[in-house]
């Protein structure tokens, strides 16, 4: 029951939706950047929302499943193969024991997710096998997977063949409603995907720190992803925003989505390694219903930012999760 | 000052009880994590006490901000004049100095003190854990001994030991994992601080004391503790 990773690719995580409960202790959450991505993953064969999956970064994996497994790719879309033939994102397959899953390099967005039947079955540390990079903590030994690592599956061979019937006997009733899933309102691709997507933000907390003008520039402004993005942050560049006094506040607690802005003023995008808290000024709070799609974007891609109240905000995700659950009641 | 509310995007409250790192402050951020914890509000995912605010984190599926303000507010009124009285005070054993804390000379030198008396200095408060960040279990302390304010390094160090304690700037502190930083290293505990599979030792509201002690009193505490 395992896969065995012959090559992860830049970077490829075990996550699933994050530790929680434990910020207080100073635990980071993590999870997967693009969580609608790994539910969805999750969904199409019949996991629970918070299964451990694969994330890669750009390219990858390729792997060998040691015992047969099903499994579904979401996430931004690159060619895949198993066994050399072409398979499709947003589909749930079949991988026969020793068979080997070739995925490439995406054509547009960062971030793929590699689900499999039961998940991932990794320890869980304070109730998540989301990995901890930042702390070496969780996931698969604290670390970024390597070429040779053996990851253990939850399922049997013979279990997942069993289920493999079953989805396809329940399919011949019912066929896949394949493109409502595919296109089914990934937030990334309602957002134009590589056009200038508009990520909704509400007033940080210390708004008021800042200019009424930087608070004009921040929503009216172009901001592009510098190079320096990772699993923790996406530092951005644009126009400066000003503080009245100063950026530095005294710590407190932060979320994923948080915009900070730091002494140079420019913001950073607090992502799914964020510390738990900061010591930044925070001009806004990225709404959550528009993190999967933060998560999607390249460096050099551009961003621009409207306010929302958290009326708005709440409004938004529960759509995002009223949009998962009308594709699952359409699955078979 | 009064406790003010503030939306942290559309699964967060931040509840900001003051502006400055104070007794008081940290008293009125402790009762209210207390009173929101023992409130069990619908929808509440977990608390986050920082020197001067509590985020609440909240999911927006079983709850909105303007219902969880409404919930919070009456809370944070009644706490406001109540003295956080107590907490645990958890005493941490410390060798100071020699390859535990490889930064005390220094440390002694630029207090212009004596090594003895800066392990008396930094040994004699009770230390107020304001909040754990940065890594899990890395107390915020409040209360070091303005003699002992020391910069941090200009080269931070790539690999500090668990267990290391420390100073940085105007405050100290202690390492429960292995970490990169810059802080000035006084000495080590021989104590598993931090362990996966059991909760913390400590919790943000309680105090620590560091008591010292010698090298082989460490090394047999280390032995008992598994962290050789």
């Amino acid at each position: 029951m395992s896969l065995c990773v012959l090559n992860p690719g830049p970077l490829t995580t075990v996550q699933d939706l994050g530790r929680e409960g434990c910020a207080a202790e100073g635990f980071r959450r993590c999870g997967a950047a693009d969580n609608y991505a790994a539910r969805l993953a999750n969904l199409l064969i019949g996991n629970n929302p918070g299964d451990a999956v694969l994330e890669t970064t750009l390219r990858g994996p390729e792997i060998q499943f040691v015992t047969a497994a099903v499994f579904a790719l979401t996430g931004a879309e690159a060619d895949a193969t198993l066994d050399g033939k072409p398979v499709p994102f947003f589909a749930p397959l079949f991988a026969p024991a020793g068979s080997r899953l070739t995925v490439g390099t995406a054509s547009n967005g960062l971030r793929s997710y590699l689900a499999v039947w039961g998940g991932i079955a990794v320890a869980p540390l304070r109730g998540s096998r989301s990995t901890d990079l930042a702390c070496h903590l969780g996931g698969f030994q604290g670390r970024a997977l390597q070429p040779g690592d053996v990851l253990p599956l939850a399922r049997t061979g013979q279990e997942a063949a069993a289920h493999w019937q079953e989805l396809c006997r329940r399919h011949l009733d019912h066929p896949l409603g394949d493109e409502t899933v595919r296109r089914g309102g990934s937030p990334w691709r309602q957002m134009g995907g590589t056009r200038l997507p508009l990520l909704r933000a509400v007033a940080g907390p210390q708004a008021e720190a800042f200019t009424p003008l930087a608070r004009e520039i921040f929503t009216h402004g172009v901001y592009r992803l510098t190079p320096d993005c990772n699993r923790m942050a996406c530092k951005l560049q644009g126009p400066v925003l000003e503080t009245v006094a100063g950026s530095d506040i005294l710590s407190d607690g932060i979320v994923e989505g948080s915009v900070q802005v730091s002494g140079n003023g420019q913001p950073i995008v607090m992502l799914a390694d964020h510390q738990t808290t900061g010591g930044y000024a925070k001009i806004a709070t990225v709404i959550s219903a528009d993190l999967p799609a933060l998560a999607q974007l390249r460096p050099g891609q551009a961003v621009a930012f409207d306010w929302v109240d958290p009326a708005r905000a709440v409004a938004a995700a529960r759509r995002q999760a009223a949009l998962l659950q009308q594709i699952k009641e359409r699955l078979p | 000052m009064e406790t003010a509310l503030y939306p942290v995007g559309d699964c967060g409250l931040l509840a900001v009880c003051g502006s400055e790192i104070d007794e008081g402050v940290g008293d009125k951020v402790t009762a209210l994590d207390a009173a929101v914890r023992a409130a069990r509000l619908p929808g509440v995912v977990e608390t986050v006490p920082a020197f001067a605010s509590l985020l609440v984190r909240y999911d927006p599926l079983h709850t909105d901000y303007d219902t969880l303000a409404a919930a919070v507010q009456p809370l944070a009124a009644r706490t406001r004049a109540r003295r956080h009285h107590g907490g645990r005070t958890v005493t941490i054993p410390v060798c100071y100095g020699g390859d535990y804390g490889p930064d005390l000379a220094f440390v002694a030198q630029h207090a212009g003190l004596t090594e003895g008396e800066v392990i008396r200095r930094h040994t004699a408060p009770k230390y107020r854990i304001y909040m754990l960040g940065f890594l899990p279990g890395f107390p915020y302390l409040g209360g070091l001994d303005p003699a002992l304010f020391t910069p941090r390094l200009q080269n931070p160090r790539t690999a500090i030991p668990a267990g290391s304690v420390g100073i940085g700037g105007q405050q100290t502190g202690v390492y429960p994992v292995a970490s990169p930083g810059g802080w000035q290293l006084l000495g080590r505990t021989p104590l598993q601080l931090f362990a996966p599979d059991r909760p913390l030792p400590y919790a943000a509201g309680d105090r620590i004391k560091f008591t010292p002690i010698t090298p082989a009193q460490f090394e047999a505490l280390a032995r008992k503790e598994g962290t050789v």
